[in-house]
């Protein structure tokens, strides 16, 4: 899906540069345009470094799995489908905390574990269940506490206060995964009824 | 306001170096193991970065999305929200990088404290890339018939970003 997107960007572009009489911009775009990537993963790199650190030490200190034991009752509603003892319910908890934290790129092998856990109670292997379904709204909406990466990228751009935005931000991933469970709640009801 | 989000991450920092030392783990190694996988996430998202931003560029330079501002940009004006956002709202469902990318051109042309880039930051700090995720996560077990997770994840990116613009507004203007 992401390559589809990614030719529509290229050709949209390069075409109406064409009938605009702006190639030579394109032209100039496409020769300085790897710089600018090296300039965005350069401003990225040294926060992602250090808080892989710091979240490592919470992982083996058992501090992340701590943080999974809470979130435990509210899961158990979320994903009433999981068995109780179930690991997928531990690498769900996992990843929303690894999430939460703003650690993205950790969050994705407790993801990725956690839906072949439920790929193993799936009964049709081609159909996601509902229990993935939630999972998955649940992480794209990702309830993120501290989004590490634009607090980076803040930071890099000198902003005064770079953390500023992390209580505006977490009022609207809260709503946008409240609405999102929500609208998936209704249809699955539907779906049963 | 400001106060809570500045002793935030000081005291999870805290919290997770405290407890470290309290269960006498070698905290100094564990962190150079986390720090030298971070450093490898960097590299393998690298590839991924240049390519978004070579097609992004191309689609932003060439101003095909001036026609796409064209209709959403008076109704923009009426809330005094900057139309430089639209291009990252339609991009952030799609690609996490192609959005930070925007937020990046937002930073360097006005600056992370102004009311854009306080707008910016909010909205690619409170979802995440459904689009991306998906494919990732559904490819990964080979399920191919996804029901109604895609819709349903573009509609929470959707109210996510209407919380942000309504959240901005009072905040920060």
């Amino acid at each position: 899906m992401v390559s589809i997107i990614w030719v529509f960007l290229i050709v949209a572009g390069i075409v109406y540069g064409f009938f605009t009489g702006n190639i030579e911009t394109i032209n100039s775009s496409i020769l300085t345009n790897a710089k600018s990537g090296l300039d965005l993963i350069m401003q990225i790199l040294p926060m992602l470094v250090l808080w892989s650190g710091l979240m490592q030490i919470a992982e083996d200190s058992g501090l992340l799995n701590k943080f999974s034991n809470l979130l435990y009752p509210l899961l158990s509603k979320l994903f009433p489908s999981l068995p109780k003892d179930n690991p997928a319910l531990g690498y769900v908890a996992s990843n929303i905390a690894a999430n939460a934290i703003g650690l993205g790129s950790a969050a994705t092998p407790f993801g990725l574990k956690a839906m072949q856990c439920m790929q193993e109670l799936n009964e049709k292997k081609d159909t996601a269940t509902d229990a993935m379904i939630t999972f998955l709204i649940l992480n794209t909406s990702g309830v993120t506490i501290i989004p590490t990466t634009i607090i980076a990228m803040r930071s890099s751009y000198e902003s005064l206060m770079p953390t500023e935005i992390i209580v505006t931000s977490l009022i609207a991933t809260v709503c946008s995964s409240f609405f999102g469970l929500l609208l998936d709640y209704f249809i699955r009801k539907r779906k049963h009824y | 306001m400001n106060f809570i989000s500045i002793i935030i991450i000081p005291i999870i920092v805290f919290i997770i170096v405290t407890y470290g030392a309290f269960k006498k783990i070698d905290i100094y190694n564990s962190f150079l193991n986390g720090a030298s996988n971070g450093l490898k996430t960097v590299f393998s998202i690298f590839p991924s970065i240049i390519a978004m931003i070579f097609a992004i560029n191309i689609f932003l330079d060439s101003g095909v999305i001036n026609l796409l501002l064209g209709w959403i940009t008076p109704l923009f004006n009426k809330l005094n929200i900057p139309q430089s956002i639209v291009p990252m709202m339609l991009l952030r469902p799609i690609s996490g990088n192609a959005s930070l990318v925007i937020v990046d051109q937002i930073f360097a042309s006005y600056g992370p404290d102004s009311f854009v880039g306080r707008l910016a930051s909010t909205i690619q700090g409170c979802t995440d890339t459904t689009i991306y995720v998906l494919a990732l996560y559904f490819g990964s077990v080979k399920i191919t018939k996804t029901r109604h997770a895609l819709y349903n994840g573009l509609f929470a990116d959707l109210i996510g970003i209407i919380t942000s613009i309504i959240v901005c507004l009072l905040f920060f203007s």
